[in-house]
């Protein structure tokens, strides 16, 4: 149930996101969720991937800062309510989320990955809530 | 143990007038006998009655590496040739090598300096000491050699190099004592891991380190290489070799000799004499000196002074390691900035490891500061914040220490050029506009 996602360390200069997904894409490595969090001088990029230990490892010969950081993933129908419900949960359980982002699929559902100080925990009380969490081997098919 | 009690313990005020003495004397004799000098002291229209006491040596002019270059080979030596029983040299790395010449008299003083340096390290008649400095125009090997012969000690004459030879007389002769470069230290200790000797047949109780830089991560692991305890000596050929001054046993600092060699902190810029405590180059004075006395010759080296009695009971006043040098100084909005206080900044800091480069530049007629710090991948968080509080963290602590404004940015690994040697550390854009 735990994802491990992948984090990349990124200056804010030009090209250098460019240079990233090319090395990934000459990897054969595919990305199937991604956000960027940046601030004026860099950027961290966490990435959803298939295959995360040859992606840190391509990465790192490149010279980028990674680091995989466990994080999970909710899967909800893609309807008004679904994320507050999912939320409400860890709030009601006291589990601080320290960030997140979603992503929507095909088949009319959204993907929320949620990064928690306790992604244990997390997991226990959602399951508790007969949510369904995303599963490493459902990455590759997202 | 203390070797020249009178001199090492001596009360300051009696210091100080001793250094008076000594300084007209010398002022004296450089006037009477080196033409540079004299033209140099008659410029500022100086006369050697004018220097009465130590609170006079301000007034003199300093003299500079480039004043020896000048002067190449003999122009300031201060006594006839016949009188000069040594000569050493340091081989420039810029240009010509810088030469130095010593009486008879200079050798026994320079003895007596380092024998006070080896007895702060605990170095008795009872010891035996393998001196692995190189022998030669370089003033390491033979300069502890003296001293250490002066204490009585049985003196290894090894010379630099030929670690399997060094390896087998500290097993065989159990040298108590080693004297040689601080990464030859650590080479050597690397050896005796290599070659898997018995630890047990190693006496080793004592080091004396110098001759370059080195850093208290080194002293760690040398000291657990070689089981001794790593002393700091320091000294340079032209003041008169190692013996400078040099750490006791409570190690805060090496003590400076002053009754032989004046210290003094100036500002590198202005040429302004700094109080203790203050963070400056270090200038010298050789007052006892008879073949090539120095008048107020500038180190280039930076450094702190302290003057507090040292629990060890020694007055001499103590200088921190230095550094760095005074010509890779920046002046940013009036204020000297010196790389190395960025580096220790960010070795202090568990987080960071010293690669970074200080970009200035003007904006608005304001001169600004950039530090760019590489992110270490075993510190690398993914949440904002946490490298926004690194960011933050590492700019508060170089601002109260450089007293000036300093932007952070955080850079990827490995962006930042290593080059062999001096790393450039600085771009300076101002000089482009
Ligand atoms: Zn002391």
């Amino acid at each position: 149930m735990i994802i491990r996602q992948l984090s990349v360390f990124l200056e804010n200069r030009a090209g250098r996101l460019t240079e990233l997904t090319g090395i990934l894409a000459d990897n054969d490595i595919n990305i199937s969720a991604f956000s960027i969090a940046d601030t004026t001088d860099f950027g961290v990029l966490r990435v959803i991937t298939g295959n995360p230990e040859l992606a840190e490892k391509v990465l790192k010969e490149q010279g980028f800062a990674v680091k995989i950081t466990d994080v999970i993933g909710i899967v909800m129908h893609n309807k008004p309510g679904a994320l507050h419900h999912a939320l409400q949960i860890l709030t009601d359980n006291g589990i601080s989320i320290e960030y997140m982002y979603a992503f929507a699929s095909s088949d009319d559902r959204a993907t929320a990955v949620i990064r928690t100080d306790s992604p244990k925990k997390a997991i226990e009380v959602l399951q508790l809530h007969e949510m369904e969490l995303l599963k490493t081997g459902d990455v590759y098919q997202i | 143990m203390i070797w020249n009690e009178h001199h090492e313990c001596m009360d300051r005020q009696q210091l100080t007038e001793l250094q008076g003495e000594r300084l007209r004397d010398m002022v004296e004799r450089i006037y009477f006998n080196v033409p540079f000098y004299r033209t140099r002291l008659q410029e500022m229209g100086i006369e050697p009655g004018d220097i009465r006491s130590l609170d006079d040596l301000k007034k003199l002019p300093f003299t500079t590496k480039q004043d020896l270059r000048d002067n190449y080979p003999f122009g300031l030596f201060a006594v006839p040739q016949h009188d000069v029983v040594r000569l050493h040299a340091s081989s420039g790395t810029t240009g010509k090598s810088t030469v130095v010449g010593y009486t008879h008299n200079d050798i026994m003083m320079w003895s007596e300096v380092v024998a006070r340096s080896l007895t702060m390290a605990g170095i008795t008649r009872d010891d035996i000491v393998q001196v692995a400095y190189g022998y030669g125009l370089f003033t390491g090997g033979l300069g502890v050699h003296y001293g250490a012969e002066k204490i009585g000690a049985s003196v290894i004459p090894i010379s630099g190099g030929n670690t399997k030879k060094q390896l087998q007389l500290l097993e065989d002769f159990g040298s108590t004592a080693i004297a040689c470069t601080p990464s030859y230290a650590a080479y050597l200790g690397e050896a005796i891991m290599e070659e898997k000797l018995d630890r047990s047949k190693i006496k080793l109780k004592a080091g004396i380190f110098g001759a370059e830089p080195w850093t208290e991560e080194m002293r760690t692991q040398i000291q657990h290489l070689l089981g001794l305890k790593a002393y700091d000596i320091y000294g340079l050929s032209e003041v008169i070799g190692p013996g400078v001054s040099m750490e006791c046993a409570c190690q805060r600092g090496m003590h400076i000799f002053e009754d032989h060699f004046i210290p003094e902190i100036i500002d590198p810029e202005t040429c302004e004499v700094l109080p203790y405590g203050t963070l400056g180059e270090l200038v010298f004075t050789t007052v006892t000196k008879e073949a090539m006395p120095l008048m107020r010759y500038r180190t280039r080296d930076l450094t702190r002074l302290h003057a507090e009695t040292c629990d060890c009971g020694r007055t001499l006043v103590r200088m921190e390691k230095c550094v760095g040098r005074s010509d890779d100084m920046l002046i940013i909005r009036g204020v000297n900035v010196f790389p190395s206080q960025v580096e220790s900044v960010l070795l202090e800091m568990s987080e960071t490891k010293p690669h970074y480069l200080l970009v200035v530049d003007r904006e608005n007629n304001l001169d600004t500061l950039e530090i760019q710090v590489e992110v270490e991948e075993q510190f690398f968080s993914d949440e904002v914040k946490e490298l926004e509080g690194l960011r933050k963290r590492i700019s508060g602590n170089l601002t109260s220490l450089l007293g000036l404004h300093a932007s952070v940015r955080l850079v990827e690994p490995g962006t930042i050029e290593r080059s062999m040697g001096k790393a450039q550390r600085v771009v300076d854009k101002r000089k482009l506009k």
